[in-house]
């Protein structure tokens, strides 16, 4: 698989293969194209080239299905300010197709005694606890994680390891780009910087660096 | 998957009354935009209710425009766009959903205000039933071309000014059509030729419009 951002290779040349329980953490250094690789397996972003295959079968054949397999949490946290911890969870529960949010999920994250705030008063912490609550609302088997502990304090980010060995043990698959502060038990990984371009190229495109490191 | 589409009106619905002024500020802008014409042409009541069609329309065309903005400029910023991407409601739907959403804090109002304005402005009763009908018609094209718009200039840092630009022009033939129906009851020439033109323009914005928003979306985003 390749991939291409602003006229810049981002990587080329990556492959990997996941079973139901597996894990696989994406490392490498800013800019490696951490963050594109998990925009492009969860369908946002189109590979510059390459396949993307579920049970053997190409995902291009169906989207649909694909993206209800998968959660994605990202560095946004799809959080309204105006509308509280409990609606904010519930919508996307539905706009899943769910009936409504599992009533666990702001446990899993300890985030149930915050139901009834809204979004405003929350902290950066909190809002990213609440985006990870998403992933336990609904179930999907495959969980795509963009840095998730980032904002989370130490007992916070215990959680989260405690959610992604649960769901591996129950055959789900986890895919979480980082930098080593989540630890994921015989995860296999995937250093994209030996796959990257050469440094001279990287080099010579200095200002298209930040946007890519945005996503 | 039409539960899922109410759902997002609704919850759009609830982000606009709770999103404090921004939705009043349109019927707000059109009620001080349409009183300005009798302050600056004088109280002839002839004069005032010749150009009473054309004013209001012109008056609702440029309070629609003011709202654009944030369609989905808020959701782009959150991160709501990508997991509306990532749901199971297609995104041209998605789209249609806002654009309801806008249009009934935003058109509907503003079809609502314009009788009592053109009132103001000394139009006949025949007048108002059709200024009423030809708005209920026009302003869900406003927000449909105006939602294309949004989707075009949303990773932009002054999207709203770029957004007057692409979208005036287009709002043109709304207009005309518009007025032109009033403009009929008014001198009682007959208005069904306007009306259907605009009902067909309707008809015509709600299958393209989000097909041209959506695919402008999925551009942004990557």
């Amino acid at each position: 698989m390749a991939c291409i951002r602003g006229e810049r290779p981002v990587f080329s040349g990556v492959s990997f293969s996941l079973d139901p329980g597996g894990a696989l953490a994406l490392v490498g250094p800013n800019g490696a194209g951490k963050s594109s690789l998990l925009r492009i397996l969860c369908g946002l972003l189109r590979p510059a080239g390459g396949t993307l295959a579920w049970d053997g079968a190409a995902v291009d054949e169906d989207w649909a299905a694909h993206r209800q397999r998968l959660h994605y949490v990202g560095h946004l946290d799809a959080v309204k300010p105006t509308l509280t911890v409990a609606e904010n969870l519930d919508d996307w529960a539905r706009f899943r197709g769910a009936a409504r949010a599992a009533i666990d999920a702001l446990q899993a994250l300890g985030i149930e005694n915050l139901a009834d705030v809204p979004g405003r008063f929350l902290s950066a912490g909190q809002r990213r606890r609440l985006s990870l609550a998403r992933l336990v609302a609904t179930p999907a088997p495959l969980w795509l994680l963009d840095e998730p502990t980032v904002t989370l304090d130490a007992e916070s980010a215990a959680r989260v390891a405690t959610m992604i060995a649960a769901h591996r043990a129950d055959g789900g698959m986890v895919i979480v780009a980082t930098h080593g502060e989540i630890a994921l038990d015989g995860a296999n990984r995937l250093d994209l910087g030996v796959h990257g371009v050469p440094a001279d190229m990287l080099l010579a495109d200095q200002e298209a660096k930040p946007e890519d490191d945005a996503w | 998957m039409v539960g899922v589409f109410l759902r997002l009106v609704g919850r759009e619905l609830t982000l606009a009354l709770r999103g404090s002024i921004g939705t009043l500020m349109t019927v707000v802008f059109f009620v001080i935009a349409v009183t300005l014409f009798p302050l600056g042409v004088g109280p002839e009541l002839g004069l005032l209710s010749r150009i009473a069609p054309g004013a209001v329309w012109v008056a609702a065309l440029l309070a629609a425009l003011l709202s654009l903005d944030r369609l989905f400029v808020a959701d782009h910023e959150d991160g709501s766009l990508e997991q509306l991407m990532l749901g199971t409601l297609p995104l041209e739907l998605v789209v249609l959903a806002k654009t309801v959403a806008h249009w009934l804090t935003t058109g509907l109002p503003l079809a609502v205000a314009a009788p009592v304005l053109a009132l103001l402005l000394n139009m006949s009763v025949d007048g108002l039933v059709i200024l009423v009908v030809s708005l209920l018609l026009g302003t869900p094209i406003l927000s449909l071309i105006g939602a294309v718009g949004a989707a075009l200039t949303v990773g932009l840092r002054r999207g709203s000014a770029l957004i007057a630009l692409l979208v005036l022009p287009l709002y043109v033939p709304v207009l005309i059509f518009g007025v032109g129906a009033v403009e009929g009851a008014v001198l009682d020439v007959g208005v069904h030729a306007n009306l259907s033109i605009l009902a067909g323009g309707l008809v015509g914005a709600v299958v393209l419009g989000p097909l041209a928003a959506a695919a402008a979306l999925r551009m942004t985003v990557e």
